[in-house]
Order: C-alpha cells, then structure tokens, then sequence
C-alpha cells in the first residue's frame, strides 16, 4: 500500500515537474492609469474634423464612444518605455525596395480598367465639380462636450 | 473521398484510381449541403466542374502513358476569400462598397494556384473588409461553424437560434471550406490572426508564412506592412505543399522578397530530440479557458518526453502588443480606405453635388459601423496633434515586439509553442454581446504580435475541448524559418493524431 502510494506520489512530481514550464496562473500586468499622460478628448471639434476629413460619419453617439474607448486601449502603450527606440515602418526595413525595369507590360486594357465604373463619358471617367466643401449638417449625437 | 487530405487526393489521380471530375462533383455537392453555414458568396460551381472535367481527361492521358506531364492539383477544388480578386468573379470583400465590383485580374497565388490546375469552387465569406474576429460582419450576414452544428434535414428550414457558434475570422468562410470537406484547401489573408483564429476554432491547419513570401499583388489590402495571404488546409503536409505552391518573388509586388527560395518537401520521419522549444509566459494572459491552458501544458510535456529541450522564455512586450497592433492598424486602413469614392469602380451614391458630397455619399451608403469606425480612429490617429503620441509611439513599440522574437531566437530558441486563442469557439449570442472592436482586441491577443513581427507561424488543431470544440496550438518560427515550423508541426500532427470533421453522413440525408 506505502509502494503504490509512493509509486503515486513520484509519478504527480514528475508530471508536475514536466509541465511547470506553462506559467500556472496568467502573467499580465495591471497598468496604472493615474501614471500615464491624460488621453486626448473626443469633443465636437475632433467628431467635425474627423468628419471632413475621412467623409464618413460617426453616425450616432455609439460611434464617438467607439472612438472614446479605443483611444482609452491605445492610452496604455504610454507605459511602455520608447527612449531611444526608432519607430519600425516595416519588417523588410533593412532590405532595398524591389523595383523592376520602367518598360510597359500590360497594355491593351482600356476597356478592363473602365468597365467597373458607374459613370463614364468618352473613355473619362466622370466626377461631379471639385473645391465645394461639404455641407455642414444638423446632427444629434446626444450630449457632447 | 472528402476525408482525404489534398497529398493522398493527388496520389490518386496520379495512379488514376481517383476521378478529378467524380472529386470535384463531390464537392459541389457537400457545398451545397452545407451551405447553411453561409461560407459561400460567390459560387463557381458550373465552371469549376467544366474545368475539373477538362482535368480528368489530361490525368487519364497521363496515366495511360499518353502524355508525360502533369498539373499538380489538376482539377481539385479550393476555396478562395472574397478578398482575393478572381478575373470575371465577382469580388466583394463582404461590403456594400464591391458589391458589384468583378475583377479584371486575378491576384498572384489564386493565379499560380490556377495554373497547377487548381481550380476555384467559389469564393468565401469574412468579416467586411477582413476587420473583424467572428466573421459576423459582413454584408452577406455571419458564418456559423460546422462542430456542434445541428445541420437541417435536406431541404428543411435552418437553426434559427443563435446558440450556433461562429468560426473566428475574418476568413471564416475558407476556414469552413476546409472544415466541411467542400474544398481541399483554402486561402484567406492574415493580417492579425485572420487565418489562424478561424483555423483553431473550425480545427483544420492555418498557416501564415514570413511576410514576403507570398505576393499580396490581388489580395485587396487591409494593412500593407501586416497582411499576408493565409493558407487552410487538411494537414500540415497539404499546407506545405500550398505553400511552395505559391510562394516566392512576384515583380508587381515589391514587398516580396527576391530572396531564391527552394522548395522542399517535409520529411514523413521526424525527430524533435535537438529542438529548443520556448514557452512564452506572457501567453498565459487573462480570459484563458482550462481546456486550452491543458492542451498548451500536454503539448510542452509532449515535447520534452520526446527529447526537446524545452524552456520558459519571455516576450516582455506581449501585453502591449494588441493595442499596438490597433493603432497602426487603424491608421493603415484610414489610408487604404481612402480608394473608396465610387468613381473608378464599386458602389457609386446618386448625390452628384460636389466631389466631397458624393465620396461622402459613397462611403456612408457602402461602409458598415466597423470599417467606418476604424478610418475614423486612424484618422484620429495621425492628426498632427495626436501623430507622435500614438502612430509614432505605437511604431516604436512595434520595434520593441519585433525584437522579442528576435532576441528570443536569437537566444538560442528554436521554435515557440503558444495557444492560438484564448478559448474554445464562442457561440454567436456571447460574441455579439459587445461590439466588433472591444472582440477583436480579446480574440487577437495570441495572433497578432506574430504579424508586427513579420515572423512565420502556424495552427494545429490539438484537442476537443469539453464541449467538443476543436482548440489549436499556435507554433512561431525566426523570419525565413517556414521549413522549420512547418517540421515541427507535422511532427506534433503526427503524435496528437486529431480526429477531422466527419460530415459524410450528410451524404445519406
């Protein structure tokens, strides 16, 4: 009865042993938020400019407080130290861009490129007048600063 | 015949015991009988069984001896993401903006893909525009998932509850392509797990591979320093086979490599006794199911019995790394978003004002809640005032994650073992509790730093949850490494010996 119970015990350490390599309980951190710079606002101004600049809309006050909560998450990456680091464009950053010869080797597809578009005239394509900027419109997002 | 993996369906056709047009109507079929779980947008039925026909006759010429070549995937059915352009198939990218877009190209791989004889049975449904983890958004409704379905009787009215579960994304649609039997191997694309996530939770293999190695030339861009064309498959051997498929330098895109690249073949014999497999402690991170903590924990012991070395290692930016990822992500959609103005192709709005009111028409009539909600955060994002505190700041951070893994390998670590997600396949109900973005940030967490990095990765379905949800375990090698993690994973393919989605008795009903 000892051996087998022995024989048990030897059999859980080493299976124990084995798999202590796995963390046992999560290993993230809680950031304190009170240490990080305040997060920039999401007032009526930025809805506005956001707007004119991206032409989409909000939409309605769920899509601010979208934008509110994302900018909440990304506040957090101020806790992480970035002294002296350079900011990464791309994995391939130490490599030369591939660039082929500058000789032309589709040619012929006039009608393949043109005919997705909705409105043409004359092999153009057709946009309605430019500089008009965009109408201002009555919205109601509910309560905004 | 759906059962066999695409290696074993080639091996037949090249002995002419198996039929392409017979294998290809095979397919058809099952995607008809599965179509309720909505992984189809696009069908290219009639004309991929005309090609596959055409391919039967070419195998019989060459296993009568008449002709000496052969097309590696003569007339075997794939299935393609919406998001890969196909010449003269209509390609939607799941929004109202491409509805009635159809390509006059077709991109790269699903080129090259065609060429071996490939051909396409339709194109597959994603989140729209890939932003997503459920695929539930998309203009065509959600993709539900194959395990633990309750299949309606042939004819009958589909599961009206949302107790179904959905297939991870964005390329949901592929993922059940594979799952299902009704392709023999998928593409999707892979931006922050897009590929892997649907892979784990539909259990069949998910493969993205070092950033410039396969060209995105075709793949319609969600973030261009992010995004690589994602491989389903059956097995870790047919997803290397895809792989040197496809792969290699392309002169119209020039973020692929022109590094030479070899094709190999895996070996069937492997041994992992000289391996050093790093365990990263950060990817135990809150959230995480039991059943996938016990898969991660069986599959180190596994190794280690087996002879590896196996090791806790560190990945100290692991926590950072999703937020990260939402910043440059959000900026590099702002900016490939701004292609959208109705003008040279897609959905063009009848406001004809000005050019300002009709982009702005355009885009609100095409652009769902999330894609709009994204160009605005990137937008927010690179504001003059806001550029140096987040997209500089989260460029840097990126660095920091890309030097992780570097620093990892470069200690002497071979290949790292992780989770691919953090649970089991949610049901549709508890995952549109709360909205797109706050799921993606959960559901990402393990997939994601692997793309800022560039580095090549892998899933293998390892266990069956309690539920009976399939859970897969994620494998991550150096830059350029694809051989070696796809070595390895065959190797813990071989010793899990998974058991694959048996759906043949939807043949009988």
């Amino acid at each position: 009865m000892l051996q087998r119970r022995l024989t048990y015990s030897v059999k859980f350490y080493i299976k124990r042993c084995f798999s202590s390599k796995v963390p046992e309980k999560p290993t993230w951190v809680t950031i304190d938020r009170s240490k990080l710079p305040k997060e920039p606002k999401v007032d009526r101004e930025v809805v506005d400019l956001l707007e004119r600049l991206s032409l989409v809309e909000f939409n309605n006050q769920e899509g601010v407080d979208r934008l509110t909560k994302a900018v909440h998450s990304a506040n957090l990456l101020h806790a992480v130290n970035t002294d002296n680091v350079e900011p990464m464009d791309s994995v391939l950053e130490d490599r030369i861009l591939y660039l082929r010869d500058d000789v032309v080797t589709d040619w012929n597809c006039l009608k393949d490129v043109m005919r997705n578009a909705t409105k043409t005239l004359e092999d153009y394509y057709v946009a309605p007048p430019g500089n008009i900027p965009l109408k201002q419109k009555e919205r109601d997002y509910g309560n905004k600063t | 015949m759906l059962s066999l993996t695409l290696r074993e369906a080639i091996s037949k056709l090249k002995d002419g015991s198996l039929s392409a047009a017979e294998l290809c109507e095979k397919c058809v079929t099952r995607a008809k009988r599965v179509q309720e779980l909505n992984f189809i947008v696009t069908e290219n039925f009639s004309q991929s069984q005309r090609e596959a026909v055409h391919s039967a006759r070419l195998w019989s010429e060459y296993v009568s001896g008449r002709h000496n070549e052969w097309r590696k995937f003569g007339g075997i059915p794939f299935a393609i993401k919406d998001n890969f352009c196909t010449k003269d198939i209509r390609t939607t990218c799941a929004s109202h903006i491409l509805n009635n877009y159809v390509p006059p190209y077709t991109a790269t791989v699903v080129q090259k893909l065609q060429d071996a004889g490939g051909v396409i049975i339709g194109k597959t449904n994603m989140d729209e525009f890939a932003m997503g983890a459920g695929s539930t958004d998309s203009i065509f409704g959600p993709v539900r998932n194959p395990w633990n379905y309750k299949f309606s009787q042939s004819g009958g009215e589909q599961d009206k509850t949302n107790y179904w579960h959905i297939t991870g994304g964005s390329s949901g649609g592929s993922a059940v392509a594979v799952a299902t039997g009704a392709s023999f191997g998928a593409f999707g694309s892979d931006t922050g797990g897009s590929t892997r996530n649907p892979a784990a939770y539909c259990g069949v293999v998910g493969f993205k591979s070092t950033y410039g190695r396969l060209s995105r030339h075709g793949l319609i861009p969600l973030v261009n320093s992010l995004d690589v064309p994602g491989i389903f498959a059956k097995s870790v051997d047919d997803a290397s086979l895809l792989f040197n498929a496809v792969a290699g330098h392309d002169t119209r895109d020039s973020t692929t490599v022109t590094d030479s690249m070899e094709t190999f073949t895996l070996p069937d014999d492997i041994s992992v006794k000289h391996l050093h497999i790093g365990i990263p402690k950060e990817y135990h991170a809150p959230g995480m199911s039991p059943c996938v903590l016990e898969a991660w924990r069986r599959a180190a012991d596994l190794f280690e019995r087996a002879g590896a070395k196996v090791s806790e290692v560190s990945l100290p930016h692991t926590q950072f790394s999703i937020l990260c990822y939402s910043v440059l992500c959000c900026a590099e959609v702002a900016s490939n978003m701004s292609r959208y103005d109705g003008i040279e192709y897609g959905h063009r709005a009848k406001n004809e004002d000005s050019t300002e009111e009709l982009y702005a028409a355009t885009r609100h009539e095409g652009f769902n809640d999330v894609v709009r909600g994204r160009i605005l955060a990137g937008n927010f994002f690179l504001l003059k005032r806001n550029y140096d505190n987040f997209f500089i700041k989260a460029q840097k951070v990126r660095r920091l994650i890309a030097e992780d893994f570097r620093q990892v390998f470069g200690g002497g670590v071979d290949i790292l073992l992780t989770p691919t997600t953090l649970t089991e396949a949610p049901t549709y109900s508890w995952f549109t509790e709360v909205d797109n973005r706050t799921r993606a940030e959960e559901q990402d967490v393990f997939t994601q730093p692997i793309n800022l990095a560039g580095v090549p990765a892998i899933t293998v379905p390892a266990s069956l949850s309690q539920s009976g949800l399939p859970i897969g375990l994620q494998f991550i090698g150096p830059n350029f490494h694809d051989k070696e993690v796809l070595t390895v994973a065959k190797w813990f393919e071989q010793q899990t010996n998974f058991k694959r989605l048996d759906l043949s008795h939807l043949d009988k009903s």
